[in-house]
Order: structure tokens, then sequence, then C-alpha cells
């Protein structure tokens, strides 16, 4: 069984349909009993890091979470990716869960091109730095979508793939051991994002 | 690099799609779930569906056909129609709607933009705008653009930005219909005023208007209906005419 973890952040509809539609058993919970008894995890999300932090605190779920992440595959996708991360600079200083090195930081104080527009928003073609299992049905320079104002950097030992937008080359794609993490949305991504999360179930 | 994108725009009403008009007056309707399937695999690169019913039942139906478009096609989804408060954005994001878009209701009461913004984020909220020019200026329009509002349309676009729009859709009250080319002159005034994507809709007739419209480096998606629904414009197609006209394009 496939657990989506259920914090109270975001609109579940698309992630469970997709999932459904591999054919795979999918459930929606915040509960530690069905975290263990999972064989994967995905950490969804949207909004701001603050915010999702605080939530998922509040569920009591984060040691599930840091000790499953050690025993099965685990993914976040857009804001559950950045949360995998050491801290992220959105409104403050927020710590993350620490999983995987590296910092999230606003996309826009990178960009030299001060007129490209933030969000980094639409579909954007991921190339990939690092061949992973993750790819096994996705070909290099497909495009994945994207709706997103904050990003991941210092975090190139874990970096599977990447977005240019302007001169900075987005992460698109991370893992570390057992832990994936996608910027994108595989769930919004057609096909492409689909052989994405199927790869993901086979891990 | 960041593609642009091509978006066809489904009407619904009463639970079908109106393709359009035929010369007998009668109208051309399709099943919006199938219409969604083969836009999915010809490359669209997102939906939009309006709801363009105004009873009860027709809302009904209109959900039942989001959730079932959403279930099984994972591209963005945006719906607009008859948007005027935060219930409205609740029950259409939880069939599976990934945008919200909102007119006239904004027009009515321009505090919804900031009020989905908190809630949903600034990525949800899209404003849609009819405008047509008056006296030489560019003028907002409501109600399907039959009513003169008498605003400043590039002040409501700043205005909504600053809200928390996420998204412009800039429908041409002076092209739609025509089938002469996009509003170039408008869109290149709304991209001067705002940093949000700008969708251009209104006036495509032809894959040499979507080469025209995406040499402005300020428009995001080109968006329009009949042209697709009649197959006039094959999608797939003109995809790859744009890439070979050097457009970003996912194919």
């Amino acid at each position: 069984m496939l657990a989506i973890v259920d914090y109270g952040v975001g609109n579940l509809f698309s992630l469970t349909s997709s999932l459904r539609s591999l054919g795979l058993e999918t459930e929606v919970t915040g509960d530690a009993a069905r975290l263990r008894a999972a064989d994967r995890i995905i950490l969804p999300g949207v909004g701001a890091f603050g915010d999702a932090r605080a939530k998922l605190d509040e569920t009591g779920l984060v040691p599930v979470l840091l000790e499953e992440a050690g025993r099965k595959p685990l993914l976040g996708i857009c804001l559950g990716m950045q949360l995998l991360f050491d801290r992220s600079f959105e409104y403050g200083e927020h710590p993350g869960l620490g999983l995987i090195p590296g910092e999230v930081a606003y996309l826009g104080e990178d960009l030299t091109d001060k007129t490209l527009k933030i969000p980094h928003m639409g579909w954007n073609s991921l190339e990939v730095v690092r061949d992973d299992p993750l790819f096994r049905y996705f070909q290099d320079g497909e495009y994945v979508y994207y709706v997103h104002s904050y990003y991941a950097r210092n975090c190139e030992e874990s970096t599977l793939g990447t977005s240019g937008y302007g001169d900075v080359a987005v992460t698109g794609a991370v893992r570390r051991g057992n832990v994936w993490g996608a910027q994108f949305h595989p769930e919004k991504s057609g096909d492409a994002g689909l052989r994405l999360l199927r790869a993901f179930a086979e891990l | 690099m960041l593609a642009k994108r091509i978006i066809p725009c489904l009407d619904v009403r009463d639970g079908r799609v109106v393709k359009g008009t035929n010369f007998e007056g009668l109208r051309d309707m399709a099943d919006p779930v199938d219409m969604a399937r083969l836009y999915n695999e010809s490359g669209a690169d997102e939906l939009v569906f309006y709801d363009i019913t105004a009873s009860a039942e027709g809302r009904g139906l209109f959900t039942d056909i989001l959730r079932r478009v959403a279930s099984e096609i994972f591209i963005p989804l945006t719906v607009g129609g008859g948007i005027r408060g935060l219930e409205d954005f609740d029950r259409v994001l939880k069939c599976g709607a990934d945008k919200v878009s909102v007119n006239s209701g904004a027009i009515a009461d321009p505090s919804v933009i900031s009020a989905a913004a908190k809630r949903y984020g600034d990525q949800c909220v899209v404003l849609s705008m009819d405008v047509k020019r008056v006296d030489g200026k560019f003028r907002l329009f409501a109600k399907g653009g039959r009513e003169d509002t008498g605003i400043d349309a590039m002040e409501w676009a700043v205005r909504g930005v600053g809200d928390g729009a996420g998204e412009i859709v800039l429908n041409s009250i002076d092209t739609d219909g025509v089938k002469g080319g996009f509003d170039l002159e408008m869109l290149d005034q709304l991209a001067a005023r705002v940093k949000v994507p700008i969708i251009a809709s209104g006036g495509a007739g032809n894959m040499e208007h979507f080469a025209q419209l995406f040499t402005h480096p300020g428009v995001d998606a080109g968006l329009a209906a009949s042209i697709f629904h009649t197959k006039q414009v094959d999608i797939k197609e003109l995809k790859r005419f744009l890439r070979g006209r050097g457009v970003e394009m996912r194919l």
C-alpha cells in the first residue's frame, strides 16, 4: 500500500486519482500505524513552508517520517520535497526535516534577469543530471509541470534532474538514500508524470 | 526553458460542451470527458472549463463532469463561470480543479481575489478579464462582455495582481470571434504592467496567429475554443509548427 501523508495541506484529488489510475493501492492517511504499514510514502504539499511545517508538527508524524524514511521509499512532491531539506528562507527561516542536505530559497533572488516571472509556472523540460531508477520510464528532457516561487539549492550531491529558468538550474528532482523529491507535480505532468510515479511505485 | 502553453477552452452547458453554432443555428454539442481525453492526447498543455449553466441542476452536472475529467486526465485544469465566493472555489477545487478563474464575481466583489489567494495560494487564482477599447482606452467589461463597467482594464489588472491573482486571462472583445489574430497591442500593454503569466484569448484563426502571439515575450499562453473544437487547427500540428518557428513547446 502506498500512503499519502494527510496533514491538512493542499488538494490531494489529482495525486490520489493519478496513483489509482496506475492501479496502485493508495491511502490518504494521517495515522502513524498506517504509515508504518505502508510499503512506500508520498509527502505532498502546497502553500507556504512555515505553515506546512507547523501543520506537520501538529500531527506528531515527524518522528514517524524520519524513522520510516530509513526503511522504505519516500517521495516528497513540491512543498513536500522542500520540507525534506535542512531549512527554508520563505518568510523568515524555518527548519526542514533534514533528510537531504541543502536549503530552500527564493528563486527570484538568484535570477539575473529580473523580468522573468515568479512563480516559475508551467511546463519545463527536466534534464537528467544523474541516472536513477526513478527515471526508468522517463526520457531525458521530457516536460514536467511546475508551480513554485522557492527552490532547493546547495544540494548538488543529491540532484537527479534540473530545469533551466533564466540562468538558474532549478532543482527538479533529488534523491538521498531512500528519499526522493520532485519540485514539479508528477500528478499534473501528463503521461511523463505518470511514468515517474509508476517508477516510484516499483522502487 | 519554460514552454509556451496551448490551452483549449470548453464551454459546458447542461453537461455538454458547446462547440459552436452551425449554419442552421443549431448548437453543435459534444461530451466533455471525450473532448478532454482527445485534447490530452493531442498535447494540450492545460484545459479550461467554463460553466455556462445558470441552474443548480446544471451546476451539479458540471461538477460531476469535472470530477470525471480530473480522475483520468493529469494536466492542469482551470475552472471558471459563476465563481462568486470562496464556497465556489471550494466546490470546484474539491472536484479536481487546480486553478479557478474569476471574472464578473471579482467585479461584483473584488475582495474575493485576496480571500481566495490567502486560502488557496496565488497560483490558484486566475483573473479573467473581458476588455474592449472605448474612446481609445482599454475598458473592463462585465457579464460576458455585455456591460461596460467604466473601470480602466489595466488598472484593474494591476489591482488584481496586487490582491493575489497569480495569472491573467485577457480576452479582447475587439478581436474575439473575428479570427484575425490576437490583440497584440492590448496584450503588450498588459505585459508592461503586470509580472504574472498572461494567457491571450480572443482572435485566433490560424496557426500563424499563434506564431505572431509568441513573438511577444510577455505572453505565456494562447487560449482558443472553436478553432480547436472544429479541428480547423489541430493542437498537435500547431505545436510542431510553433516549435519549427523557434517557440519552446512541449511535444
